[in-house]
């Protein structure tokens, strides 16, 4: 191991002392949240889950997907993908460990954590995604190991296939949070467990995107164009499959009566969710990206950079309209009538994100980085490209 | 007499059973439908308690059985989008023909419940008797129930609490909603929605066993035309509606 794989020493001490103090900051808030009651948050009665599930969800989705690095190189054999599979497997723990600490923390209850490890309802989704995380933790730890302990290579295929397949049943897992939602209109669809599949592989190839840039940026060292070139590619193809997804899912309520009304507020009418959507998920988190990827003399390695930084955006707008948008739209109790309580029925919800909870979501991201930063310094993990092998491959 | 009758001795066995059986049952039958429960003894999956709520009768202006639901149950009686609400009074007005409705809306106590199916840690559950209930002590406060619920019947409470009535415990961080009075029934009293409607002589909300053919719900519910809302779903609800 020489010290020109690490990333420069200032920069290490800066980037942990940063992600050490959002981090942190994280955790304030949700001692706050606990001192004083999810009061204190934007979230109420009708908006339940808000801004800390956004950012949980995008990396929770993002964990899953980041892997598909090391899926490619080893399920399909691609050696350029292989030498990624470390850093990609670290980077879907420390993705899974930010959203996971978020969406802990979040709950009105985190101290009672050994109830909800002990008692599973096995009906419950949620329930589920319990041994899904932890399944995922431990077999992305132990392709690590395969991967990184000579006498273990001969595994390292074997456990690269177990992660592949667990992470599409934990994906699957996470979509069917809100698959199985009857009672809203924006979720309980079948489409949303796929979606969320082919969401993962976007999102997750943008984190990965930006984190190997910057350490590649950071070691002095230039990313092979060609390498560059495939996983630009790659990138650009996951977001026109998420596009295809997003439309599915629209057009399909678009054909239900009784969903119009729904797409007609999310679409058009629904202020900063129709905003949200346009300009933030359609225009900067996909249509741009699309052109910085695939528009001639775009080549350099900035570019993806802000394609992918710009992916990263677009999803959690996304999210935001289809978590908060999703609860924002009245529920169907009396169809037909026109509604009022003083429990909001029959009203557009109001919802409006408070410090506390933007900077437990921002908490998680800081979890993240922290664990990444540290783990790649200890660890050595800045991808190595044998010449030879990956012409032969990519061809 | 020194020969026994087998046979004599068999009938006048059966007979002071059947007499004996007889004479209690009334007073069985009584004590099972007026006093509840005795402490330690499992609700009943033979009953299914149900609420009949007749909307012609309910007034827009009367707001009772929320006045008394939250007194009950130690509720502030707030309406921020932060307070629970176990009960609320919605108005209606139908889209085509202007016709207005009042009622109340609360946990419906649905036979195939989505809150249960979804809460990760069996904190919700359904009792014998058909009540659809939140255990404190392990609910974690995910609020995937309340994400679940298809009448938002659900709150979050989200502040620290005081003056708890000692009947209905409750706690910061968990899952609340209307547990039919469970404590009252439990003690042989109807629900203090119940109650306060039938006090303002309106008697808008019929309670009683759903399970019992001859319970006056159940008489009813033959006899009129009721609604489940959103009986799409087919949970089941225990709460019905007529007049709607």
């Amino acid at each position: 191991m020489t010290t020109y794989d690490k990333v420069e020493t200032r920069n290490f001490y800066l980037l942990v002392a940063l992600s050490g103090l959002v981090a942190g900051m994280g955790l304030i808030a949700a001692y706050l949240m606990e001192e004083h009651g999810h009061v204190i948050t934007g979230m109420n009665n009708q908006i339940v889950w808000g801004m800390p599930h956004v950012f949980a969800i995008f990396m929770i989705v993002a964990a899953s997907g980041v892997l598909n690095v090391a899926s490619v190189g080893s399920v399909f054999g691609k050696a350029a993908y292989k030498a990624r599979a470390p850093l990609s497997s670290l980077l879907s723990i420390a993705l899974l460990s930010g959203g996971l600490t978020v969406l802990m923390l979040d709950l009105g209850r985190a101290d009672r954590l050994m109830v909800a490890m002990t008692n599973y309802n096995l009906t419950s989704v949620f329930a589920w995604n319990v041994v899904l995380y932890s399944g995922l933790f431990s077999l992305a730890a132990i392709y690590i190991w395969t991967m990184m302990e000579k006498r273990m290579n001969v595994w390292s295929k074997p456990a690269g296939f177990a992660v592949f397949a667990w992470r599409f049943i934990l994906t699957t897992g996470t979509g069917l949070i809100f698959a199985f939602l009857v009672a809203r209109q924006a979720y309980g669809s079948a489409l949303l467990p796929p979606m969320f599949i082919v969401m993962s592989f976007a999102w997750g190839l943008a984190v990965f995107h930006v984190v190997q840039s910057s350490m590649y940026a950071w070691n002095g060292k230039t990313i092979d164009p060609e390498i560059h070139k495939r996983m630009r590619n790659l990138l650009g193809i996951f977001v026109i499959a998420v596009l295809y997804f997003v439309v599915a899912y629209h057009l399909t309520n678009l054909y239900f009566a009784k969903q119009t009304a729904f797409e007609r507020f999310i679409l058009v009418e629904g202020g900063v969710f129709a905003v949200l959507f346009w300009v933030g998920y359609v225009l900067l988190g996909s249509l741009l990206p699309l052109l910085l990827i695939f528009l001639p003399g775009l080549e350099k390695v900035r570019y993806t950079v802000m394609a992918s930084l710009l992916v990263i955006l677009g999803s959690i707008a996304f999210l935001y309209v289809f978590i908060i948008g999703g609860q924002a739209y009245p529920l169907s109790i009396f169809p037909g009538y026109e509604t009022t309580s003083s429990f909001g029925d029959g009203q557009i919800a109001s919802y409006a994100p408070s410090l506390p909870e933007f900077l437990l979501g921002l908490g998680g991201i800081g979890v993240a980085f922290l664990m990444t930063t540290i783990c790649v310094r200890l660890l050595s993990m800045l991808p190595h490209d044998i010449p030879d092998r990956r012409k032969r491959d990519a061809l | 007499m020194n020969a026994e009758n087998p046979d004599r001795r068999k009938f006048l066995g059966k007979t002071s059973a059947v007499v004996a059986g007889l004479a209690i049952a009334p007073g069985v039958f009584l004590y099972t439908t007026a006093h509840g429960r005795a402490p330690g003894e499992a609700a009943s999956g033979k009953v299914r308690w149900g609420m009949l709520v007749d909307t012609t009768r309910c007034s827009s202006d009367c707001k009772e059985c929320v006045v008394a639901c939250n007194k009950e149950n130690g509720l502030s009686g707030g309406t921020k989008a932060t307070d629970p609400q176990w009960i609320r009074k919605v108005e209606l007005t139908d889209k085509k023909n202007g016709r207005k409705l009042s009622l109340p809306v609360m946990c419906q106590h649905c036979e195939h419940p989505p809150c249960v199916d979804v809460c990760p840690t069996n904190a919700s559950f359904r009792r014998a008797d058909g009540i659809v209930l939140v255990d404190r002590h392990r609910c974690i406060g995910c609020r995937y129930c309340m994400m679940a619920c298809p009448y938002k019947a659900r709150s979050f409470v989200h502040e620290t609490l005081t003056d708890q009535n000692p009947d209905v415990p409750r706690g910061k961080g968990t899952v609340e909603a209307c547990t039919l009075c469970v404590h009252r029934l439990d003690r042989g009293e109807l629900p203090a929605c119940v109650e306060a409607c039938a006090k303002t002589g309106r008697r808008a909300i019929l309670f009683g066993d759903l399970n019992d053919p001859e319970s006056e719900i159940s008489k009813r519910i033959r006899t009129v035309a009721s609604v489940q809302l959103r009986a799409d779903l087919m949970l089941n609800t225990g709460v019905r509606y007529e007049g709607m």
